[in-house]
């Protein structure tokens, strides 16, 4: 009996009590469609952490102040400035490991235009940290070259120019007033998006470090009243960029081997990673509980198949008086399950798909189906149809063709 | 040497605690051609011969040749071929597969002697032709009358040629008139070359074969040839 008449007869067998196959079907469907939709969320999820991470920059570490002490009460980090102008030149000049380091110094100032005012977070920067925080100009020439610059000009991000000019509006060439010192918009920023804390990154406005220093804080001092950003060298582990850091501002800072930084280093790799971590644990467990309705469906076979080979007893006879070996009805009900238990796993991908399409679309993700996930669901339903089947179609191959026969 | 020859064979089985001698030592031959009607109250142990002789049950001792080959100690696997090559089968109770076409049925031993699709329609078609049934290839069993059910599984059991054709009361579940139809049709095979042998406890139907055989309690107890009737169907 050649196996395209064996799945033929398998069909025939299911269409005949179509509603009863269609429901132990469903087992396996919705099995199938649970594994791809949740796998598939759990992407979404884990692309927009990624996505906010990479927006964030990667590689990235953050060098700020070490903490007061007056008379025994700490200010926590940032409130001394230990860090000095010397100190970020050190990090640029010394260290093989980092690619960039740049200075920011950030606070939260009225810019006023000729129709609009707006209060947002003023950064005084350096060309490097456009390129360390993977920010690019979207219009106008944006910074100066120099990092010694204190040129009076300013870069918008999208949120402020929206605020100051109105949404569609070109800025470029226009006065600003920060704290009634006129600054010229040299250029818009692209939009960023938001944080993983969910702040708006476009909120913003970017002046040279010195024109910050000078025109907004008051002067240039030694210290840095603020934060330094650092990248790690291409190749290069973060972790190694932070321990150099560590040792080289230690050594600037004189500290004694036990002695308490005066200084805080952050890797942000590290949080990114781990939240990435967390998410690829959402997806494991929301794959898990998916595979554990797949089982179900497959009991679900079995059972259907069992009741089958009863009901089909006495074909099962004739069918071996007429000449089928063991094997013969062994492979036909095997075939029926494999059938049953495919149909279900493809029709499982279609619905899957669309749920997925579905969610995607309403939660603003990428639809990210992954195609090993498809095959594995669709190879994994197919063994449960042979697995959960074996036993059922075993025992119709050993039926006596006389018992068989005679039964009622 | 007889087409079928049974050696001193013996069928025992157990029901519960209780051994059941179906069959106590029966030698038997029957040569090719031969129309034979095995008779018996039940519980004489002619069912039993007869699923020996069908190959669906083995003795428990003794020596079943069928066709030169001895049987008795084959596979469930060779058996299945036998069955399938060798034997044709008529069940009182028609066993046709429901909600499936006269066509259809009458192609399931092709199919498990694995004959191309083509060639199966053709034959199991002519085999319904044969019985009378040409026009009906697609009826499904509910739509046929019992003799005519009994006509399709009479097709199914001559489409795969075979040298012997069993059946077990192939009368049982029909009228007079329609049990003659069904004997005429046996009878005719008969005249065709294939051997026929039939079970049954109705004298009458009996009488249409060639050679009568009485079991009781296990044993042959007579063995007559004699004139068979002739069926006659009524134009």
């Amino acid at each position: 009996m050649n196996l395209l008449a064996v799945i033929r007869v398998a069909i025939r067998a299911l269409l005949r009590n179509h509603l009863r196959s269609f429901l132990t079907a469903l087992g396996i469907i919705i099995g199938v469609a649970a594994v791809i939709a949740m796998v598939s969320i759990g992407e979404g999820a884990k692309s927009r952490v990624e996505q906010s991470f990479a927006a964030m920059g990667t590689n990235l570490l953050v060098v700020r102040s070490g903490s007061s002490q007056m008379g025994g009460a700490r200010g926590g980090f940032g409130s001394q400035p230990t860090l000095t102008w010397d100190d970020l030149k050190a990090i640029q000049t010394e260290l093989s490991s980092v690619k960039y380091a740049a200075p920011e110094l950030r606070g939260s100032q009225p810019l006023i235009s000729e129709e609009q005012n707006w209060t947002t977070r003023v950064a005084g920067v350096t060309p490097d940290y456009l390129l360390l925080r993977n920010w690019r100009i979207a219009s106008g020439s944006g910074l100066p070259e120099d990092p010694d610059s204190n040129a009076k000009v300013v870069v918008l991000g999208k949120t402020v120019v929206e605020k100051l000019f109105g949404a569609y509006s070109d800025p470029v060439g226009q006065i600003v007033r920060i704290r009634n010192v006129p600054f010229e918009v040299a250029g818009v920023l692209e939009a960023k998006g938001q944080s993983p804390m969910g702040d708006d990154y476009d909120d913003t406005a970017l002046v040279p470090v010195r024109a910050y220093a000078e025109k907004l804080q008051g002067g240039l001092k030694k210290f840095i009243a603020g934060t330094i950003y650092v990248s790690s060298a291409t190749g290069v582990p973060t972790s190694k960029a932070e321990s150099d850091l560590n040792n080289l501002l230690r050594d600037r800072h004189r500290i004694r081997v036990g002695g308490e930084d005066d200084f805080n280093v952050r890797n942000l790799a590290e949080i990114a990673s781990a939240q990435e971590e967390s998410t690829k644990t959402l997806t494991t467990l929301l794959a898990a509980i998916a595979a554990v309705s797949l089982l179900v469906g497959g009991i679900g076979v079995m059972n259907i198949m069992l009741v089958s080979v009863t009901e089909r007893t006495r074909e099962i006879g004739v069918r071996m008086a007429v000449g089928a070996r063991p094997r013969d009805i062994l492979l036909q009900f095997l075939v029926e399950a494999l059938v049953l238990a495919l149909i279900g796993g493809l029709t499982g991908v279609v619905l899957g798909v669309t749920i997925a399409q579905q969610l995607s679309s309403s939660f603003g993700w990428p639809l990210l189906i992954r195609v090993d996930v498809v095959l594995l669901s669709v190879a994994v339903s197919a063994a449960v149809g042979v697995v959960f089947g074996l036993y059922p179609a075993r025992k119709a191959s050993q039926l006596d063709p006389i018992e068989a026969l005679r039964y009622e | 040497m007889a087409l079928i020859e049974l050696r001193e064979v013996t069928r025992e089985y157990h029901m519960g605690d209780v051994e059941v001698r179906a069959l106590r030592g029966v030698t038997l031959d029957i040569e090719a051609g031969e129309f034979v009607a095995i008779m018996g109250t039940s519980g004489s142990g002619k069912s039993t011969l007869m699923n020996t002789l069908g190959c669906l049950d083995r003795p428990t001792s003794g020596h079943y040749r069928l066709d030169g080959r001895e049987v008795s100690t084959l596979g469930r696997d060779e058996l299945a071929e036998i069955r399938n090559r060798t034997l044709g089968f008529v069940f009182q109770n028609f066993n046709l597969l429901a909600r499936t076409s006269a066509l259809e049925n009458v192609e399931l031993p092709l199919l498990y002697a694995g004959v191309p699709a083509a060639e199966r329609h053709a034959r199991a078609a002519a085999a319904l032709e044969r019985v009378g049934l040409g026009k009906r290839l697609d009826h499904t069993p509910s739509q046929l009358s019992g003799g005519q059910q009994q006509r399709v599984a009479i097709a199914r059991a001559l489409v795969g040629e075979p040298r012997v054709i069993l059946a077990d009361e192939p009368t049982g579940n029909l009228d007079s008139a329609t049990s003659v139809e069904v004997m005429a049709l046996l009878q005719a095979l008969g005249r065709a070359g294939i051997t026929v042998i039939l079970v049954t406890h109705e004298l009458d139907i009996a009488e249409y074969a060639a050679r009568n055989i009485v079991m009781k309690d296990g044993q042959v107890i007579s063995d007559i040839r004699r004139e068979p009737v002739l069926a006659e169907v009524p134009a």
